[in-house]
């Protein structure tokens, strides 16, 4: 039985997520501190040429499982695939992102081999050997710790928690042969947003409005966010209201982001949403109730209309941006 | 203190009982695993309109994880005649995304997650499910399972009238011998919490002090490229 770490790396629409690089560079580490091999896998449709890039990241290995059926992603196809390369190569590790599809076919993966699963790791180190991932429980209230106790451990990493890191690794390429009957689901079409819009758990910047936008118009919001090259979010009362829809929801029941920088805009600051966002590494705070329970965990706060503040503060960067450049 | 559905098992239980309206019949059978508080929540749900309950209330549960669950509950499952199982995203307290598809891989059915929309027709449900940056649209022959996302619906309450119903709707409870599933076989955990802490708590940072408007706004981006190195 090999020792190596397998990391899953989820391309599509012509990129690597950068959360794949995030897993990639988490998984080098770990293999050198274990002295095994990092393995790289990728799934798609012609892929082989975009793979080659993992080694950038550290991948001694690389498996490419091209198949038409695996174009988009659909639990059946994948875990079958990846099950089948698992066992093959027996790692002891397997990590990929904490996004959608990773959460999904990590937890159809820890089913089908009854390998132990923990979502969503913020760390990951070693205890006498066995692996021990720091995850937030509880919506983010309790940080645990969590080992595994049987191999292959399978660990889901949250996207911006873990340092990218290009290091040359030997980058072997190989094709893993599919083979794949047509599956039950099938998938019929992909709706997706205006293309160039930054993905909210991915972005290095977010900024969010909340119930003091008082409205639809969260113009000064997408202003500030273009101006840094960062997502817009929004608090479960700016949702509820109908002012955004549901996927831009940061929060306890929305997305959990971990940014840069966070800037929260008429956001009052609901223990709900701090476990949205509180593992951010910078949170500004504007709103024009001094008291709002949000300053009390900020690091920058600004007491003022955020619709006379956020435009002066967004030709600020432009102007910032604009010297530097 | 009144123990709760969790969120997403409550969107869970509120598009199953729209599901049995539209389609003008089925039966909706909440099945839950733990002990007293976990009645509460199937009664609740019944309250709500779900027509039975299955708990599996066993001592030797408490130390499961979410695969030993996932066991349990397909098993129950699987002696029931169903052609839709819905369940939550994940659990609220262990947050890790389990159980549903462990259940579906378990019982050998089609599984999509975070569902916002579906529709049941022909013996197929079409799932609208999110994804990073979009929706992703997903058909699948029933029997199948899927989890709710937020968006899917809005739970409705339970009635003074509802709740009294609920009273006399069945409840059955199981154990792990009921069921024929040897306890240490599901029981043991394959991971163990070993130390659980609460996040170094954020403290309160500065409050920009300048005359105007301009002036903050100034202050707060000479201090995150500078000090903070942000931007």
């Amino acid at each position: 039985m090999s020792q190596d770490i397998l990391a899953i790396a989820e391309y599509a629409n012509g990129v690597f997520r950068k959360a794949s690089y995030e897993v990639l560079s988490e998984g080098r580490r770990l293999a050198d501190i274990l002295g095994v091999k990092l393995l790289a896998t990728v799934l798609g449709n012609d892929i082989q040429g975009a793979a080659s890039r993992l080694a950038e990241y550290g991948a001694d290995r690389i498996i490419a499982a091209e198949h038409p059926l695996l174009k988009d992603y659909l639990p059946e196809t994948c875990t079958q695939v990846l099950a089948e390369i698992i066992q093959k190569e027996t790692p002891a590790l397997v990590l990929t992102s904490a996004t959608t599809q990773g959460k999904d076919v990590a937890a159809c993966l820890s089913a089908r081999l009854y390998a132990p699963l923990a979502t969503d790791c913020l760390a990951i180190h070693f205890e006498d050997g066995k692996p021990v991932a720091t995850r937030p429980m509880y919506g983010g209230k309790v940080l645990a710790d969590v080992r595994l106790d049987a191999t292959p451990g399978i660990l889901t990493l949250r996207p911006n928690a873990f340092a990218i890191r290009k290091i040359a690794g030997a980058g072997t390429m190989e094709l893993y042969p599919v083979a794949l009957e047509p599956p039950q689901t099938s998938c019929i079409e992909m709706q997706m947003d205006a293309s160039g819009k930054v993905e909210l758990t991915e972005a290095d910047v977010v900024v969010s409005g909340g119930r003091g936008m008082g409205g639809k118009d969260f113009s000064v919001v997408e202003a500030l966010a273009s101006a840094l090259g960062g997502a817009v979010g929004a608090s479960r009362s700016a949702v509820d209201e109908g002012w955004r829809p549901v996927s831009d929801q940061v929060g306890q029941t929305g997305k959990v982001v971990s940014p840069s920088l966070y800037i929260a805009c008429g956001i009052s600051g609901a223990i709900q949403h701090f476990a949205g966002m509180q593992t951010s590494k910078v949170i500004v705070a504007i709103n024009k109730d001094p008291e709002a329970p949000v300053f009390s965990r900020a690091d920058y706060g600004i007491v003022g209309d955020l619709f006379e503040v956020v435009p002066l503060i967004t030709e600020e960067i432009r102007h910032l941006k604009g010297d530097s450049q | 203190m009144s123990w709760i559905i969790s969120p997403y098992d409550e969107f869970a239980v509120e598009e199953a009982l729209r599901i049995k309206e539209m389609q003008k019949g089925g039966t909706v059978t909440i099945v839950s695993v733990g002990g007293a508080k976990a009645a509460e929540a199937i009664r609740t749900a019944l309250a709500m309109g779900a027509d039975k309950g299955i708990l599996v209330n066993d001592p030797a549960t408490a130390s499961c994880d979410g695969l030993g669950i996932a066991r349990i509950v397909s098993t129950v499952v699987k002696s029931l005649p169903f052609d839709l199982i819905i369940a939550g995203q994940r659990a609220v307290d262990d947050e890790n995304f389990l159980v549903g598809a462990a259940v579906a891989e378990f019982l050998k059915i089609p599984f999509t997650s975070l569902v916002i929309r579906q529709e049941i027709a022909d013996g197929k449900i079409t799932c609208h499910r999110t994804i990073e940056g979009g929706t992703a649209v997903v058909s699948s022959p029933l029997p199948a399972l899927f989890t709710t996302q937020r968006g899917l619906n809005e739970p409705r309450y339970a009635s003074l009238p509802g709740v009294m119903k609920a009273k006399k709707k069945p409840l059955d409870v199981k154990t792990l011998a009921d069921l024929g599933l040897d306890p240490a076989a599901v029981v043991k955990p394959l991971m163990q919490v070993i130390s659980m802490r609460f996040p170094e708590k954020r403290k309160a940072g500065k409050i920009i002090d300048a005359a105007t408007p301009r002036a903050k706004a100034a202050e707060l981006v000479r201090m995150l490229h500078e000090e903070a190195k942000v931007i």
